[in-house]
């Protein structure tokens, strides 16, 4: 034999430049392989501690990204109608002086006439520092048409919710239970982490309509009704505490269950907290049977015990719970066929539960001392973990049902202990720590604070002195008190209503407001081209910026176009949505491996320079010069606190000081020289019981995470609620207007209730639910640009369950008619038996306005591809009371695009899927035919 | 060369954990991207940006759904990675008429020499599984190389010698290994978990292995862990008495 | 399997030219001269044509002369040989009809030999393959040979044997179709063992690995209708030996003739697109295509 010689050791690259990917928001460290001073291979970075090594799809496919024929070139000024796709190119400095001649007036007359709303930006704690310097209210990220339900209730509740916020104890959980989680944050360490779980034999449990991806792998699938999980995890609390299979120990000891409720029906305090003159909640304490607060040395609150006081019996929140809970409309018989669950099979999982969190429990040998001064000389773990995202979030409901879900981690006492859900840093940190929500406004200057928070009752509410909403978005309005994360939803239709009042500019940066990232898509398209009876357009200005030709610029009319994630500096910061893991704080970069071939800036540095021009107070130095150079300059030299800045890592003059530390000028170059980011271990002793645990505390106060130890209790019943209730009751000065009592007073139960949204969805005729999932290779990535991911989702097929498909006479690849109380479109089916039988699905986002994109008029994404968004509007179909009800949470605001009802009829095949679009005039072009990528010889 | 060697010093190849495998198609891209730049040519895409595009990748992932017997069970969803299986019996092999597909003597894995390769297309007609495809661009033949310029590379640090696609897979279901040595891990996940071939009938003798999905929705009875659900009393008061008593326990 | 023109016309004509050719070197008809440079310009147009439009089917023809390197195991290379010396061999046989008036026997019966071994290997690149199940049977070569006789015969004007080699070839088509039919499901490959999860249940494909297409789906995959194949073959086994043999009853004319021929090669272009069109790879089962 003969074989070839080949060259087993071929060079792999000249070099390697390590650093954060953003093909998605997951943000995993990635070495990007250059030849010849070109991209040539990225791979994952094994030393990060996101992704150690490991890389996606869409990570691997970053080149192409990188590449894409859709990228922006130049900024560009509107010369034809809006959403002709006319433009011209301009220089840079003339796209800043439009930006600065539309938005200076504004700022010196009535900065609200300002919208600035970022889409999948991750960059907050700079975009909303730059906001509030130029003193709008007007400024969120996209977080309320994503999950806000999921991070309010978590850190209402408990400090913290999934993903950033926290993650399961990998090495130890024996039981991994998933709610609505298809492809999601955390993307690739939630693989990981299945993957470990799974090569040990533990057992995952999927509840999901849909049965694919991760509850696909999982052992056991719940094909749970959408939108009854909040319903379906009340009979499992009910289960549990019917058995006495809770954690009383925990309950008692970390939890606000021994917190006495105030009774005193009809007055302004029923059913608040019994506090002491400092504000601290009282508990009866079981050594002296004494009320005390509930954090002095060496207190045992009493979980049973009740204080008479002024004739009133005023029983603690855990009697409440087993008064609730405990009701037969819990018991899974009650509930099993709403939820579409076998009562059998509610018990069974609850009965599992309690085996391995109470069965298997077991300890780690780590000594700790709590914030009552208590030592433990071990830590008891309780191996049953959690993880859930939009699919229970994105309901009218989802609060609740978020909140139920930490409820049951809670009773089961898996929160923060070995083999549970633990916290990543700057996590746990109560919804006490976080800022509240400021509207303060002032023409020509800053804002009186940060624009987003935790409201904890009426008075915290964004309303103006006359009762209406200070912002364009009605965040924080009795329409939705507790809205965290603003409503993006809601900022056109708002605007285009004058509802509640008009604005001059609305801003964008990376939301594609006229395509997948709306509800309504053709109502908004309409919103933003109507104009008014003078002809002027009713949305007067839009500048947008983008790295690429997505659907929106076509309706804006000034585009600044950003780079690609390959050619910017970044911080993925722990003022902001870190990186960190459960054991360590974490942070990192981005950098410049590759200059921009086109006349493209960051965004972000964009700003400081359109910042500086604006002279706003934190962009200038005292001389007016302009006091940031670019994003890079910002991250290094910006200091939120004295010694605390966007970066963690490498502070102080030497870059030895973690945390807190002076301003480090080489800063960046010692991110890059470790890989791209930095991480700081929790002690092995603090990793566990942090909220209570005094050596996390410590540590904590060290890495700057706090100013002072912070330990708290979880919040079973969350106070806020009930004071937003008793403003609906007519207590206090601030009253909601009539109409929102009733409902404020329902859905704000202090202990998480479920309650149906179907009757306002209209389901009696519109039986069938209507979902989307991400696809993992596309997962927020903007994929159909991508050469080689888009060839894996080039279109995407409605998926109706077998018996659907029965009931129509459907076979795969016919045509349906899907109507919503809103809209209707008709797309190509398949049928999915794995699938829950009144549900139907498609992929999110693949279908494709034609002439975006820089792809092909005939793309199959503009042809074949489709979006469910056509049947979601921004508001719940009309009640008959003249007034715009938000299709959203009532709590949160969160849009509720998993509520959508719709009914199917199978309809003859036209020649594309319907409604279709005219084509928009594409300003990059089209891509070239074929690829042959090869970089270097 | 275009006859099979009689014996491999070695088996390389993998093992792909159906149970595990989330569908994610990373290893797809990842092949992809590490292919393209490196062994032989770039693995081209035609319509890169219209309608009927389409490319040559060396790694799929398919997706079957399986409807168990049993009236009421669930159906399942398998995702399903393919490519080439690196066969002891190649039959790829043996129809090349030029010599360029060959199975290497030291480890087993097939390659395909572009500079005699013809295109003739054969020897993806004899592969039953469609792990070789032609491409448009070059009009030679494409096909899995176990990155055989990755594990043996010594520019690359150790810990990096394996498949792209096994480096890259999130959820840990893509093994790497030498499957002619029983004592290798990939030989004993084999044996512990019952690693099968596909199509075996084809007389192929894949060395690839593929795991099985452990058995799904297999919760339990009630009866089993009705314990664990006794109700501590069957009223409210009742459980704040139990309550009560615990506590005094606690 | 995508019935590309390249490889129908390949078998095809080098299939006739090569039938033509066995006759030639056996004698059949006993020409000389310039009526022989006739025959032989025919047969050579026929096998060198057809061999050269499979060139057309190769990524890389210019690398062709690489396929005559594995004899030894290709059956494609072992075609390729031999194809090469049936008409190196015919050529000097008929260099010796055409120009010296001389009948070089030797020459003659072992071209002719060579002549049925290259659409033997022929049939056998198609036959090896266990991943085609309704080819992967002895009927193949049968088929391919006894149709490459019975059109060589026709060619040389052999009209007896003709006669009698059409029936044959029509009759092997025939069970060919009914065989191959149920070759698939015989061949014991389907679903289950394709994805080795028929222990579970009821396997079905679901998602493909892309939406768009590829090479695989672009080569092996053709779906073609039960009703529309039926069609077919009726026109097929019509053109290929029915109409040739009522032509060839008839009184002879040169016209009937080359009626007969060209029915003929119309019906056997026909069959072969089936042949193709037909061939289900077991690969489709992966795209839940068969």
């Amino acid at each position: 034999m003969n074989q070839p010689v080949i060259d087993l050791s071929p060079k792999v690259s000249d070099e390697v430049r390590k650093t954060t990917c953003y093909m998605c928001a997951c943000r995993c460290g990635i070495n990007v392989h250059m030849k010849d001073g070109k991209v040539a291979y990225i791979e994952g970075n094994k030393d990060h501690p996101v992704n150690q090594g490991v890389l996606c799809a869409k990570g691997s496919a970053g080149i192409m990204q990188v590449n894409a024929p859709s990228r922006l070139r130049k900024p560009l000024k509107r010369v034809g109608e809006r959403g002709s796709g006319e433009f011209e190119e301009i220089e840079w400095d003339e796209a800043l002086q439009i930006a600065a001649d539309w938005l200076e007036p504004v700022r010196q007359t009535n900065p609200e006439k300002l919208a600035f709303f970022t889409g999948r930006d991750q960059s907050q704690s700079f975009t909303s520092f730059w906001a509030q310097n130029f003193g709008t209210p007007n400024y969120a990220a996209h977080g309320g048409f994503c999950s806000v339900n999921m991070a309010a209730a978590g850190i209402y509740t408990m400090g913290g919710a999934f993903w950033e916020f926290g993650q399961p104890d990998w090495d130890h959980t024996k039981l991994f239970m998933l709610f609505g989680v298809a492809e999601d944050h955390d993307s690739n360490p939630i693989k990981m982490g299945i993957g470990k779980i799974k090569a040990r034999g533990a057992r995952v449990i999927g509840v999901n309509p849909i049965r694919t991806g991760y509850n696909a792998v999982a052992d056991d699938w719940v094909g749970i009704t959408p939108g009854t999980d909040g319903l379906f995890i009340l009979a499992m609390i009910h289960c549990l505490m019917k058995a006495g299979k809770i954690d009383l120990h925990y309950l008692a000891q970390y939890t606000n269950a021994p917190v006495l409720v105030i009774n005193n029906p009809g007055g302004a305090d029923h059913g608040l907290l019994m506090r002491d003159e400092n504000g601290k909640e009282l508990v009866i304490d079981r050594a002296t049977g004494k009320l005390t607060p509930f954090d002095q040395p060496g207190v045992k609150p009493d979980l049973a015990a009740t204080y008479e006081k002024d004739g009133q019996t005023h029983r603690p929140v855990f009697h409440q719970m087993a008064e609730m809970y405990l009701d037969d409309q819990y018991a899974p018989e009650a509930v099993a066929e709403r939820c579409g669950i076998p009562a059998k099979r509610i018990r069974a999982i609850a009965a599992e539960l309690a085996r391995i969190a109470f069965g298997e429990a077991f300890t780690l040998d780590h000594a700790w001392t709590d914030f009552r001064g208590e030592k433990h000389d071990k830590m008891t773990g309780r191996p049953v973990s959690f993880h859930s995202m939009r699919g229970i979030s994105a309901h009218a409901n989802g609060f609740q049902t978020c909140r139920a879900l930490h409820v049951l981690q809670i009773i089961l006492g898996t929160v923060e202990v070995p083999g549970g859900f633990r916290f990543k840093p700057p996590y746990p940190k109560p919804a006490t720590a976080h800022p509240k929500p400021h509207v303060g406004l002032t023409p020509g200057a800053p804002l009186n604070g940060p624009h987003l928070g935790f409201t904890h009752g009426p008075e915290d509410l964004a309303l103006k002195d006359n009762g209406t909403p200070a912002r364009i978005d009605k965040a924080f309005t009795w329409e939705n008190p507790m809205s965290s994360h603003g409503l993006m939803h809601m900022v056109i239709s708002n605007a285009y209503a004058g509802d509640p009042y008009k604005i001059d500019v609305l801003f964008m940066y990376m939301a594609n407001m006229s395509w997948n990232s709306t509800m309504n898509t053709r109502g908004v398209i309409d919103m933003l081209t109507d104009k008014d009876e003078n002809g002027e357009y009713v949305i007067p200005k839009i500048i947008y910026s983008d790295a690429y030709s997505s659907e929106m610029v076509a309706y804006s009319d000034l585009i600044l176009p950003d780079t690609t994630y390959l050619e910017r500096h970044d911080c993925i910061s722990l003022l902001d949505r870190p990186i960190c893991e459960a054991d360590a704080a974490a942070d990192a970069i981005r950098w410049p491996v590759i200059e921009p071939d086109r006349d493209v800036k960051g965004f972000q540095s964009m700003l400081c320079e359109l910042g500086a021009k604006m002279k706003l107070p934190g962009f200038v130095n005292e001389d007016g010069s302009q006091k940031y150079a670019d994003y890079g300059d910002y991250i290094v030299n910006h200091e939120r606190r004295p010694g605390i800045g966007p970066l963690a890592g490498f502070r102080g003059e030497n870059g030895d000081q973690a945390g807190r530390g002076a301003v480090n000028p080489k800063q960046l170059d010692q991110y890059i020289e470790n890989g791209g980011f930095f991480v700081e271990h929790i002690p092995d002793g603090a990793n566990y019981y942090k909220p209570w645990n005094m050596e996390y505390q410590e540590w904590a106060v060290t890495l700057g995470l706090y100013d002072k130890p912070t330990p708290y209790l979880f919040s079973l019943y969350v106070e806020p609620m009930r004071k937003f209730q008793l403003a609906a009751e007519g207590h206090g000065d601030r009253q909601p207007p009539d109409h929102l009592r009733e409902r404020i007073t329902s859905t704000m139960s202090p202990l998480p209730i479920w309650y149906s949204t179907e009757e306002d969805n209209h389901a009696a005729d519109y039986p069938v639910t209507a979902l989307t999932q991400r696809p993992m290779a596309m997962y927020h990535s903007w994929g159909s640009q991508n050469a080689w991911l888009r060839q894996l989702h080039g279109h995407n097929p409605l998926y109706l369950p077998t018996k659907l498909m029965r009931a129509n006479t459907l076979s795969d690849g016919d045509w349906a008619k899907v109507t919503s109380p809103h809209g209707e479109i008709t797309v190509p089916v398949l049928e999915m038996a794995a699938l829950n039988e009144n549900t139907v699905w498609t992929w999110n986002a693949i279908g494709k306005r034609k002439g975006a994109w820089a792809l092909e008029e005939d793309a199959p994404e503009a042809t074949r591809g489709f979006l469910l968004n056509h049947l979601i509007h921004e508001l719940l179909p009309p009640k008959g009371d003249g007034l715009r009800w938000a299709n959203s949470d009532p709590i949160t605001g969160q849009a509720a695009w998993f509520d959508l009802k719709v009914r199917i009829e199978k309809a003859a095949a036209p020649d594309e899927s319907q409604p279709g679009f005219a084509p928009i005039k594409s300003p990059v072009g089209t891509g070239p035919k074929d690829l042959t990528w090869k970089v270097g010889n | 060369m275009t006859t099979l060697p009689a014996k491999t010093e070695k088996k390389l190849g993998l093992v792909i954990d159906l149970d595990t495998c989330v569908g994610c198609h990373a290893c797809v891209i990842s092949c992809k991207g590490w292919n393209t730049e490196n062994y032989g040519a770039p693995l081209s895409d035609q319509n890169a940006y219209g309608a009927d595009n389409s490319g040559t990748f060396l790694n799929r992932v398919h997706s079957f759904e399986v409807q168990p017997e049993a009236a009421d069970a669930a159906a399942q969803l398998i995702h399903f990675p393919k490519s080439c299986l690196h066969c002891e019996d190649a039959p790829c092999v043996t129809v090349c008429p030029t010599g360029a597909s060959y199975k290497r003597v030291e480890d087993g894995i097939v390659l395909v020499n572009e500079s005699d390769c013809i295109g003739c297309g054969l020897c993806a007609w004899a592969c039953p599984y469609g792990a070789r495809e032609l491409d448009q661009a070059e009009g030679v033949m494409k096909k899995c190389t176990l990155c055989v310029d990755r594990i043996y590379n010594e520019n690359l640090p150790e810990e990096d010698r394996q498949p792209a696609c096994v480096r890259t897979c999130p959820a840990g279901a893509r093994h790497f290994g030498d499957l002619g040595d029983e004592n290798s891990e990939v030989s004993k996940l084999v044996a512990e978990r019952g690693g099968m071939d596909l199509m075996p009938e084809q007389g192929t003798k894949p060395v690839n292995k593929y795991l099985p999905p452990r058995p799904k929705d297999e919760m339990p009875e009630f009866d089993v862990l009705a314990p664990f659900l006794e109700p501590v009393a069957e009223e409210p008061k009742g459980f704040l008495g139990w309550l009560d008593k615990t506590l005094e326990k606690l | 399997m995508h019935p590309a023109p390249s490889v129908i016309f390949f078998t095809t004509f080098s299939g006739l030219g090569f039938g033509l050719l066995f006759f030639l070197g056996l004698g059949f008809p006993a020409v000389t001269g310039w009526t022989a440079f006739a025959f032989f310009a025919i047969a050579y147009v026929m096998a060198v044509g057809g061999l050269m439009a499979s060139t057309f089917h190769l990524g890389r023809p210019e690398r062709a002369i690489k396929a005559f390197t594995q004899w030894r195991s290709s059956w494609l290379s072992r075609e390729a040989w031999c194809a090469v010396g049936a008409l190196m061999l015919m050529g000097l046989y008929g260099l010796g009809l055409v120009f010296f008036d001389s009948r070089w026997t030797a020459f003659g019966i072992l071209g002719a030999g060579l002549s049925m071994a290259t659409v033997f290997t022929t049939s056998m690149i198609y036959t090896q393959l266990k991943t085609i199940p309704r080819w992967n049977m002895k009927l193949t070569p049968l088929k391919f040979m006894s149709l490459s006789l019975a059109g060589g015969a026709l060619l040389a004007g052999q009209v007896d044997a003709a006669l009698v080699l059409l029936v044959i070839a029509g009759l092997v088509q025939l069970y060919a179709w009914v065989e191959g039919d149920k070759a698939f499901a015989g061949s014991g490959t389907d679903m289950a063992s394709a994805t080795g999860l028929g222990g579970i249940g009821k396997v079905r494909a679901f998602e493909p690995p892309h939406t768009g297409t590829n090479y695989l789906l672009c080569e092996f995959v053709h779906v073609i209708g039960r009703k529309h194949s039926q069609k077919l073959r009726v026109i097929a086994l019509g053109l290929m030996t029915i109409v040739p043999i009522i032509l060839l009853a008839l009184p002879f004319s040169h016209i009937v003739g080359v009626l007969a021929i060209a029915s003929h090669i119309a019906g056997v272009l026909t069959a072969r697109w089936l042949f193709f069109a037909e061939a289900e790879h077991v690969v489709g089962l992966y795209y839940g295509k068969r």
